[in-house]
């Protein structure tokens, strides 16, 4: 197929898939433009255009799937999940469970997702780590087109509730839309490699759980999905000169998570580095460090997350979102610190005692 | 039994049904006494009339979407009894394998699906109702809820998505008049049929007591739906006997008032008397509320406005009615009887 931007390349699964399958249709608020190259191929019946109701149209997506199609439901953003939480939490995810694995709910809720564009955090929360908590979800969170187009079709064809997120910095057409508005005045830091790249044609399914190894490093392992993948790539390349060789690995699925990439990752070179764009609390980097200690790996470990509400003012934007220059700062504490037991890094704001104090005994697998 | 039918009113076999359902929720009700059934039970008991006389309208590939009274319209549409009884004894070949409970019970071969979340039967039958519309044409779906949840944002959405996406659903509202253990009419504001002719749809009301009335009504809503007409809804007036669910806090000082009751004098009286405080007058409003929701529940149970079963079976001639009951009892017998039995096999295997 070759090179495409990662919203073509998420449009060219859907059309791919859609053309397979005529159970396949899509609802959400102004999919009628979004999503009108679909729509003027596969017709309107099959791209529908929803009212600013996100708690009746994705429950009504999770009971269609229950009835024999397959809806992807766009939640545009998925911070306005809020409003919707009970179709995800209490439907979706519980069919399986409750029915005794006798029913399931094929459905597709797709949403952008991320920051990097000024538009504070009522329209640019992470959320996959709150989301990946939920038994019964699959989280999906690509970093690149290949992988954008694979997810898809794998959540087009999977039995069970999928949530795939796109990220806004690398879906050119979202970023234009709420960030750029026609305007040639603005710009933003798109990592090239997640916003375009070679997409192979027919486009194969991933499996869910894989994640991927982005760069082999001997010192420390950065793990990280999404646009922080691009972000751990760069202070990689800068990490180089300073004798730091950093590896980075792109976990892809938040649930299921691939824990024997991370304790790999955490064996080769015994510090793992955690970039989330999400939430530090309770989430995806707390998950992750649960797993080092579940598997006895005794890799140290550090966290460079979002701790506070995510500012609007593009430069206050930066510095709360995990970017380059933190991810190598916190790096190069781990590397320099030879005590490797030690809980380090970007973990505030905890203070390190309170940390320390907390001993938790979690079983091993 | 002979199944209703959805052509003409057959006063036997939904009479038939409604003693189906009304043996079937008591034999619920006994197992939860005995402490055989985990967590809440809430029994549709005075609901008889509304599942039986709306699900007779249901064929083969109509969708069905139920709220936290879950068994009535179940049993209506024919779900396996003994497998639902097992489900709620915890028995793992029950209805979900002992997963769901009865506010989570799933048939897909029925396409039947209930929810414990206060108003998602709405929104659920209009995505069971856009597969039809895709798939199944001429086959629709039925939403059940209660007066309370016409509160709820995501049952107000659904209506109006129902009718932006012309979609076959019958929404059927059973106006007890309790929202959990507040008086609806305390919370809610305008007339719910009102809200939903607002919404541009045919809207029936009837009393939900009388099968003959919940029936026609249904019908013509529901053949609306069929011909592609887009979405009805029914306001059927019922009763509520047994509470929000079994032993909920009005219906223990109902049944217990001198025990009970003393338990929740003591600490109100002493509450009221607590300083510091609000003033007075607001203290003296704080306790009529509680009053008020006893008394209303007292007298309520004292008038039983009518029961369904006992109207539907005066439809019949004398005596037909007592021997469709009995039959109906008997199935519900045999079912908890057999689910009793494969329960304690099923034990004993699982302890050898």
């Amino acid at each position: 197929m070759g090179e495409l931007t990662y919203a073509q390349a998420i449009e060219h699964a859907l059309a791919q898939a859609m053309a397979d399958d005529e159970r396949i249709v899509i609802l959400g608020e102004d999919v009628h433009l979004l999503r009108q190259g679909l729509a003027a191929r596969f017709g309107h019946e099959r791209v529908r255009p929803a009212p600013i109701s996100e708690a009746a149209f994705l429950t009504a997506g999770v009971g269609a799937a229950m009835a024999g199609l397959r809806p992807v439901v766009e939640i545009m953003m998925v911070d306005f999940i809020g409003v919707a939480f009970d179709a995800l939490l209490n439907h979706a995810a519980k069919l399986e469970g409750f029915s005794g694995g006798r029913w399931h709910a094929p459905l597709v809720v797709r949403a952008a997702c991320g920051g990097w564009y000024g538009d504070g955090g009522q329209h640019e929360q992470a959320l996959w780590g709150m989301l990946a908590g939920i038994p019964g979800l699959t989280v999906l969170v690509p970093s690149t087109p290949a992988d954008a187009a694979g997810l898809m079709l794998a959540a087009l064809r999977a039995e069970g509730p999928v949530v795939f997120l796109e990220h806004k910095l690398l879906s050119d057409y979202w970023l234009d839309y709420l960030g750029g508005g026609g305007r040639e005045n603005v710009s933003f830091d798109v990592p090239a490699a997640g916003a375009r790249g070679w997409v192979d044609e027919p486009i194969a399914p991933i499996a869910f759980g894989l994640a991927a190894r982005r760069r082999k490093g001997k010192d420390i392992s950065i793990v990280s999905l999404g646009v922080g993948v691009h972000r751990a790539m760069q202070a990689a390349e800068e990490l180089a000169p300073l004798g730091i060789d950093a590896g980075v690995i792109d976990l892809r699925c938040v649930a299921p998570l691939d824990r024997d990439a991370i304790v790999e990752a955490a064996t080769a070179t015994g510090r793992v580095l955690v970039v989330d764009e999400d939430y530090v609390r309770g989430g995806l980097s707390g998950e992750i460090a649960a797993v080092l200690a579940e598997e006895r790996t005794g890799a140290s470990f550090a966290r460079v997350a979002v701790t506070d509400t995510l500012p609007y003012a593009r430069h206050l934007e930066d510095d709360a979102l995990p970017n380059v220059r933190k991810i190598v700062a916190a790096a190069e504490r781990m590397v320099h610190d030879r005590a490797r037991t030690r809980t380090t890094g970007n973990v505030w704001p905890y203070p390190q005692d309170k940390l320390t104090a907390q001993s938790t005994v979690l079983p091993g697998r | 039994m002979r199944a209703p039918s959805a052509d003409r009113f057959d006063a036997r076999a939904l009479f038939g049904e409604m003693a189906r359902i009304r043996h079937f929720e008591q034999a619920l009700a006994e197992l939860w006494r005995e402490g055989r059934i985990c967590g809440e039970m809430h029994l549709g008991i005075g609901e008889e009339a509304i599942a039986a006389g709306v699900v007779a309208h249901l064929r083969e590939g109509d969708g069905l979407a139920v709220d936290h009274r879950s068994t009535p319209p179940l049993v209506a549409r024919g779900v396996d009894l003994e497998a639902m009884l097992l489900e709620m004894l915890g028995c793992e070949d029950g209805l979900c394998r002992a997963r769901g409970g009865h506010m989570h019970l799933f048939s897909a071969e029925h396409l039947a699906a209930s929810s414990g979340i206060v108003g998602a039967g709405a929104p659920m039958a209009c995505g069971f109702a856009l597969a039809a519309q895709r798939l199944r044409p001429g086959a629709v779906s039925v939403g059940f809820f209660g007066d309370g949840a016409m509160n709820q944002g995501m049952l107000l959405e659904a209506l109006n998505l129902a009718q932006a996406w012309r979609l076959p659903v019958l929404f059927v509202c059973k106006d007890n008049r309790w929202a959990i253990t507040t008086r609806s009419r305390t919370v809610t504001r305008g007339e719910i049929i009102t809200r939903a002719r607002a919404f541009g749809m045919p809207s029936e009301r009837v009393d939900g007591l009388d099968v003959r009335a919940v029936f026609k009504a249904a019908g013509k809503l529901i053949e609306h739906a069929r011909r592609g007409h887009g979405p009805g809804f029914l306001l059927a007036r019922c009763v509520r006997t047994e509470g929000h669910f079994l032993g909920d806090p009005v219906l223990r000082v109902l049944d217990a008032p001198l025990r009970e009751g003393q338990a929740l004098a003591g600490p109100l009286l002493e509450a009221v008397r607590a300083q510091p405080g609000a003033r007075g007058r607001s203290r003296a409003r704080a306790l009529a509320r509680v009053s008020g929701v006893l008394g209303a529940a007292a007298l309520e149970r004292m008038r039983r406005r009518g029961d369904a079963l006992g109207r539907a079976g005066r439809l019949l001639p004398a005596g037909e009615a007592a021997r469709i009951e009995r039959k109906a009892a008997s199935e519900v017998r045999g079912a908890l009887a057999r689910a009793l039995t494969h329960l304690e096999l099923s034990l004993e295997s699982d302890g050898g």
